[in-house]
């Protein structure tokens, strides 16, 4: 079944610009989905569009069945919606702040307050339950919009930019809570600055840009379609290259320091072995990007121009 | 949404709203407190003295009506304003907005909050003035109806003027410019019999003249004006805000771009 499906959708603003072009998407029911692009691309518009933030031009948006035009308050009583940007009111307590979300879909106190109390212990906020919602870190703050979102238990969870600004301990531990949230049977849609998020969490993503959809297709796909693939060599001592070839082209960056592009369905050991003939000793080897990043920089182009999805 | 459910969304933007008046008393509820019991210190005791009684009533008397209303409406709007521009400008706005919650529920949940502050803020100043003098309750329902309709119609002058504004600067522009000056013309301190007929004729276009004048005679039994025209005059400028208020946040109007 279709959680998301999304036909011909497009927005103009006022000023004139046209931020979706006729934009068709579905997102199936339990994936995890990854909408990524770079900064303007259309991605929060879109997801503002879901979430009755932003107003549509033209086009038709249904969750499970239900269209946004006909039954807006069905629509949004399926998603649970955790904005890029903080929204809070920030003299508020934590526990306030979840416990009325609830209240506004029409959960009465005593399940509310159930629902609230579960979610902040889960998400390790109990603690601050009674704090206002000023007095936390970012991290905190992202994990009490999560709560927010969550608390009138949606069908679909849409995300944008979760983890922005979180160390990476956090971030790790928040894709636990959510990739368990995903088995449970909770359609996830993320938009994430982090490409080796969506790589890591995601079974589908989808690249959008200039408010056209460039790919939408299961993350192994769009990755097998990789071209090629940069790793970043540490060497032991400075070495003499070997030659490039059409399977792997060499570059120095510092006497100690290579970077090896290699092509789709080049093995390591075959790489290897081209190294070791030409006796050059590797110290550690790393990939230069996730092979996600790759394939959104070869789709995009946008190399240095500030990746966001 | 069933009715229940959209009732429990209406209690918790009320209670949520209510709550916030609550715990910032030191700016919603002493601040009329003070300000009237000035006035009455003032205007009833010092100066009330010397002035003789209006339609059979002590100065002090004649104006506490007019005060109380005054106090009312002032807050009401304010409460409006003020909170839910802080919504919008805080974009928790954005809570109400990607819930299921109708958007007649967000606009009366709102003047509900409105109308609690603007009715507890009446009482008190209703209370301070027992220290000055002897209150009369010549019809309670009377009373009822004008505080109620009032505070509603400022709570959702305070919506419209909220949905519009962009920046802090304009919620407090009606306030200064638009509502003080009617306050002050609308009969609170007078009553205007003893104005000239050009005054007479324009305080007849002050609408808050009406409440004023209804509140009053809730209280003393006199008035100046009709009441049926009061009566309509309030129930349809409610009418009208409240179409005019869903209809804005229906459009997105300050809300959606």
């Amino acid at each position: 079944m279709e959680a998301l499906n999304i036909k011909q959708l497009r927005k103009t603003y006022s000023a004139g610009v046209e931020a979706l072009k006729g934009v068709d998407l579905k997102v199936e029911q339990g994936e995890f989905f990854a909408l990524l692009g770079p900064n303007g691309a259309g991605k929060s518009t879109l997801i503002g569009i879901l979430t009755g933030l932003v107003n549509k031009t033209s086009g038709k948006v249904q969750v499970f069945d239900e269209d946004l035009d006909v039954s807006p308050e069905r629509v949004k009583a399926q998603l649970g919606v955790m904005t890029q940007e903080l929204n809070f009111n920030i003299f508020e307590s934590c526990w306030n702040t979840v416990n009325f979300q609830a209240g506004y879909y029409g959960i009465d106190w005593k399940e509310a307050s159930r629902r609230t109390e579960q979610l902040l212990r889960d998400l390790e906020l109990w603690d601050k339950a009674k704090q206002p919602v000023r007095n936390l870190s970012g991290g905190m703050k992202r994990r009490l919009m999560l709560a927010r979102a969550l608390v009138h238990d949606p069908r679909v969870l849409i995300l944008d930019e979760p983890t922005a600004g979180l160390d990476i301990e956090l971030r790790r531990s928040l894709w636990v809570y959510l990739q368990k949230r995903n088995e449970a049977g909770l359609t996830i849609i993320l938009t994430t600055h982090y490409l080796e998020e969506a790589e890591a969490l995601c079974n589908r993503v989808a690249i959008i840009d200039q408010g056209t959809i460039l790919r939408d297709a299961p993350t192994r796909d769009l990755l097998g379609q990789l071209k090629k693939q940069t790793f970043v060599l540490e060497l032991v001592e400075k070495s003499e290259m070997p030659g490039d070839d059409e399977q792997v082209q060499y570059r120095i960056v510092d006497p100690l320091t290579i970077e090896a592009d290699v092509a789709h369905g080049i093995t390591m050991n075959e790489v290897f072995e081209r190294l070791k003939q030409a006796e050059v000793k590797v110290q550690s080897m790393r990939p230069k990007a996730n092979r996600l990043e790759e394939l959104f920089i070869d789709l995009v182009g946008k190399k240095g121009k500030g990746l966001s999805a | 949404m069933n009715a229940y459910r959209l009732y429990i969304s209406w209690l918790t933007l009320t209670r949520k709203e209510v709550m916030r008046v609550l715990r910032i008393w030191t700016q919603t509820l002493l601040p009329p407190a003070i300000t009237m019991g000035i006035y009455f210190v003032v205007f009833g005791s010092f100066l009330g003295g010397q002035i003789k009684e209006i339609e059979g009533y002590p100065y002090i008397q004649f104006i506490l009506p007019g005060l109380v209303m005054m106090t009312c409406i002032t807050n009401s709007f304010s409460n409006v304003a003020s909170s839910f521009f802080s919504a919008k400008f805080m974009r928790h706005i954005e809570e109400m907005l990607v819930s299921p919650m109708p958007d007649w529920v967000m606009v009366t949940g709102f003047v509900a909050g409105g109308v609690v502050r603007g009715v507890i803020c009446g009482l008190i100043v209703a209370l301070v003035g027992l220290f000055f003098t002897h209150i009369p309750i010549y019809n309670f329902l009377i009373i009822a109806f004008y505080l109620l309709a009032s505070a509603s119609l400022f709570s959702l002058a305070g919506l419209l003027n909220a949905l519009m504004a962009r920046k802090f600067d304009d919620i407090s522009i009606v306030p200064t410019f638009v509502l003080t000056p009617l306050t002050y013309f609308a009969g609170t301190f007078y009553s205007i019999q003893m104005l000239p007929e050009t005054w007479k004729k324009i305080s007849l276009a002050n609408p808050i003249f009406y409440m004023v004048d209804g509140f009053r005679y809730g209280f003393l039994g006199v008035h100046d004006a009709s009441l049926m025209v009061g009566v309509v005059l309030l129930g349809g400028l409610n009418l009208v805000g409240l179409a005019l208020s869903m209809h804005m946040v229906k459009k997105g109007v300050g809300l959606r771009s």
